[in-house]
């Protein structure tokens, strides 16, 4: 505690004792002391802030959930004070070091105090990062605040207080599927973002795309959100020539065909901002085909003009993208249709895994935009769905011999059946 | 002469052939309208020879083994020159085997044909029934597949139900605490050495007391024919039944001959003891009734466990159907109504059980 304490003397001066929504270090001295079980600190403030509405209010259950309350730490470890005293004028008292209401201004340093110290935050876990304060710092919304903007996101906003989880709880204001919501509650909101001239469309955006849908439908935890692209305590925009350093971090076999085509050149020069350009930001729709077509949802005509070289290779590409896909599709319904049958087609079955994998590897390297290296990745596949094509067709071929030969048993067989009914007959005449 | 006719004389030269086939000669078998129910007997012995034959040819490429038994039976079925036909065939007639099984016992008790003198021919034959369940569970881990790998699971799990020696029954059974390669081999030398040797003499016991003390008339037929001789109806075994018989073996095969081309047997996936159980899981068809039975018991029956109570009443239930001949009249006028009733009603329970089992979720 007297670490504590030491920890937070900086502050003491900036005891503003106003009244507002936060705890409280100490409270009227009533009830008896909570939290007082053997090699706890006592913490009386709860007693009466617990019976308090709001602003001043806080359940004991609340705070019984927060990671600091989990952690040993008391009310007075943020506001100051003596939460042993039951007298509330000597636990909220100046001498005792009672900060009240921490002034906002106050907030990112205050939690740095201990965030930012390694030796402190090992006691409780040492896999902790300590740089949040500085990497804020960097951030759009430091910057901002170290200009004396208040409006702008301090630690309380995205990680809440009193009831602050850690990440890891899927309750936290700042776990993976939470993180997105949290951010909309500032940038979703027009007239609270007015005059910051930047989009408010964002999570609307965000809430239609490929990564949102991994992210809150499949519960895919290693899907992007908000903060995997413009980082967290150093949130900012990733600038137009580092998105596909952004992007790569994941998508690495793209940023790797990307990085070697012509079109990265072409990009820099324009300032155009790499895989945004055709895949957009937040946005993002699994791709499909008709990126490449000639269609609503075609990307390459937005810079390319009818007819011109690239529109060639591109018509191409498309070309042998569908008939890799068909081929695939050729194969796999008449597997189906085999195995159906009862034909054991399962090593067919499983080669078509690799015809669909070069597929897959295609459309990766249609990021090269080099038709000879698609034209590898098509030629392999379309040889694998081809010879797992002829399997499937020759089990059906081997299903019919089995039926056509089953019909020829049956034929003898009600032959013999014939002649031994005649024989019976005739020896019982 | 011909050259059966010379090689019948050689025969008979040397193992006076007309004396040995004499018997079978001066057999006969009643004829009424329940005769067809004589066919299921041999219907049976015609599938289980069709095991043997298929089951040695299947020997010649299946390999026991965790890693070798799967893609072997995957060779047999893709690889080998009618291996599909020879293992498909394998399996529906292990199936009908055990249903025809099913159907004779049933025939045998409706028929009361185990009452005295035939009382051993029935312990025989309910021994067999229990060694063919035996030979299908043991070999329908063989394939070593997902499904027969947990089902052999939940069925060793059940047999260490058993008080006392259930925990070491099913330790033997397993090879060790767990099913793995080491059952497998275990249950592949049950499947095609010990098994088959104790059937093939139960076998032989049973159809030489089938030969010896011939079929079985039922009882109001019995009471009909001895208060009116000249009612009696019956017909050579050799050769008008024998032909008969013939011909019911040839449509159990035209059966089978249908059911592996047109519905060849499935190989399933692979074995792999780190996943999970697939949802659902159940046993073959001959089990349901008893795994179903098991699912309905409570948790908990007064202070014994649901479980242990039913393994113990199925195995008390076993032994009185073993010995149900011996409660039963050797008059044919004063048959026992009881073992009607439990007769209809142990049929009813199990076609009852089994449809709920395959039914059931």
């Amino acid at each position: 505690m007297a670490f504590l304490r030491n920890k937070l003397r900086p502050f003491s001066a900036a005891h503003v004792g106003l009244a507002g929504f936060v705890v409280f270090a100490a409270c009227l001295g009533c009830g008896q002391s909570y939290g007082q079980s053997s090699g706890q600190i006592a913490n009386t403030c709860l007693d009466c802030h617990s019976t308090l509405p709001d602003p001043l209010g806080v359940s004991q259950e609340k705070f019984s959930q927060d990671i600091h309350a989990q952690k040993g730490l008391t009310c007075a470890s943020c506001h100051g004070g003596d939460p042993t005293s039951d007298d509330a004028d000597k636990a909220m008292s100046p001498k005792a070091g009672w900060k009240g209401k921490i002034d906002r201004k106050q907030i990112p340093q205050l939690c740095g105090s201990c965030h930012s110290d390694p030796a402190y935050i090992r006691q409780f876990n040492p896999s902790l990062r300590t740089d949040q304060l500085d990497q804020y710092r960097t951030s759009v919304h430091g910057k901002r605040f170290a200009a004396g903007d208040t409006k702008v996101a301090v630690c309380t906003d995205c990680h809440s207080v009193h009831d602050l989880r850690a990440p890891s709880d899927l309750r936290s204001t700042v776990n993976p599927v939470n993180v997105a919501k949290t951010c909309s509650r500032c940038h979703a909101d027009a007239s609270y973002m007015n005059g910051y001239s930047i989009p408010t469309d964002q999570f609307a955006k965000y809430s239609t795309s490929v990564h949102h849908e991994a992210l809150a439908v499949r519960g895919d935890l290693s899907a992007p959100t908000c903060s995997t692209c413009h980082g967290n305590h150093g949130a900012a925009p990733p600038g137009v020539d580092k998105v596909q350093n952004v992007c790569s971090n994941c998508h690495a076999f793209q940023a790797q065909m990307y990085e070697k085509s012509t079109h990265k050149k072409a990009f820099e020069a324009a300032s155009l901002p790499g895989c945004v350009v055709c895949h957009s930001n937040h946005g993002i729709r699994h791709p499909t085909d008709a990126m490449l077509g000639a269609g609503p949802d075609a990307v390459c005509m937005r810079c390319h003009a009818p007819g011109d070289r690239c529109d060639q290779a591109r018509a191409a590409l498309l070309s042998n993208l569908g008939r890799l896909d068909e081929a695939n599709k050729s194969a796999d319904s008449v597997l189906r249709v085999a195995e159906s049958s009862g034909m054991e087609v399962s090593e067919a079955r499983l080669g078509q895994d690799q015809a669909r994998d070069s597929l897959t590897k295609a459309r990766v390297t249609i990021h090269s935009f080099r038709t000879d290296l698609v034209d590898q990745d098509i030629q392999a596949g379309l040889k694998i769905a081809a010879q797992n094509l002829q399997a499937g067709q020759d089990a059906m071929v081997e299903r019919n011999h089995r039926r056509l030969g089953f019909g020829i048993s049956v034929i003898a067989i009600g032959i013999v059946l014939a002649g031994l009914r005649l024989y019976i007959k005739k020896i019982e005449s | 002469m011909t050259l059966f006719a010379a090689l019948r004389r050689w025969f008979d030269e040397r193992l006076d052939w007309d004396d040995l086939i004499a018997p079978l000669r001066h057999k006969t078998v009643p004829t009424h309208r329940l005769s067809y129910w004589y066919f299921l007997g041999g219907i049976t012995l015609f599938l289980f020879m069709i095991q043997v034959l298929t089951g040695i040819l299947l020997l010649l490429y299946y390999r026991p083994g965790a890693n070798e038994a799967f893609e072997s039976v995957q060779y047999i079925m893709t690889r080998v020159r009618f291996g599909w036909l020879v293992r498909s065939i394998h399996s529906w007639s292990a199936n009908l085997m055990i249903f025809t099984a099913f159907a004779h016992m049933f025939s045998v008790l409706f028929l009361k044909a185990y009452r005295k003198p035939r009382e051993l021919t029935w312990v025989s034959g309910v021994l067999l029934l229990f060694l063919v369940m035996g030979f299908g569970f043991s070999g329908y881990l063989l394939p070593w597949n997902t499904l027969a790998f947990f089902a052999t699971k939940v069925g060793t799990e059940i047999t260490g139900q058993i008080p006392i020696v259930g925990k070491p029954m099913m330790i033997f059974l397993r090879g060790g605490e767990d099913v793995t390669g080491a059952t497998l081999t275990r249950f592949f030398g049950f499947h095609v050495a010990v098994l088959p040797g104790i059937a093939t003499v139960l076998l032989l016991v049973h159809v030489l007391l089938v030969q010896r003390l011939g079929m079985s008339i039922p009882p109001k037929l019995e009471v009909q024919w001895t208060a009116d001789p000249s009612a009696k109806r019956e017909m050579k075994f050799f050769p008008n039944f024998l032909l008969r018989e013939l011909m019911a073996w040839y449509v159990a095969l035209g059966v089978l001959g249908a059911l592996a081309a047109v519905f060849p047997w499935n190989l399933g996936v692979k074995a792999d003891p780190f996943v999970s159980a697939p949802a659902g899981i159940k046993p073959e068809w001959y089990f349901l009734f008893m795994f179903q039975t098991l699912k309905l018991i409570p948790s908990k029956v007064w202070f014994i466990d649901g479980e242990v109570l039913g393994v113990i009443a199925f195995g008390l239930v076993g032994l009185l159907w073993l010995l149900l001949p011996f409660f039963e009249s050797d008059q044919p006028s004063h048959m026992k109504r009881w073992i009607t009733g439990l007769s209809v009603f142990a049929l009813a329970y199990v076609a009852g059980m089994s449809v709920y089992g395959l039914l059931a979720k």
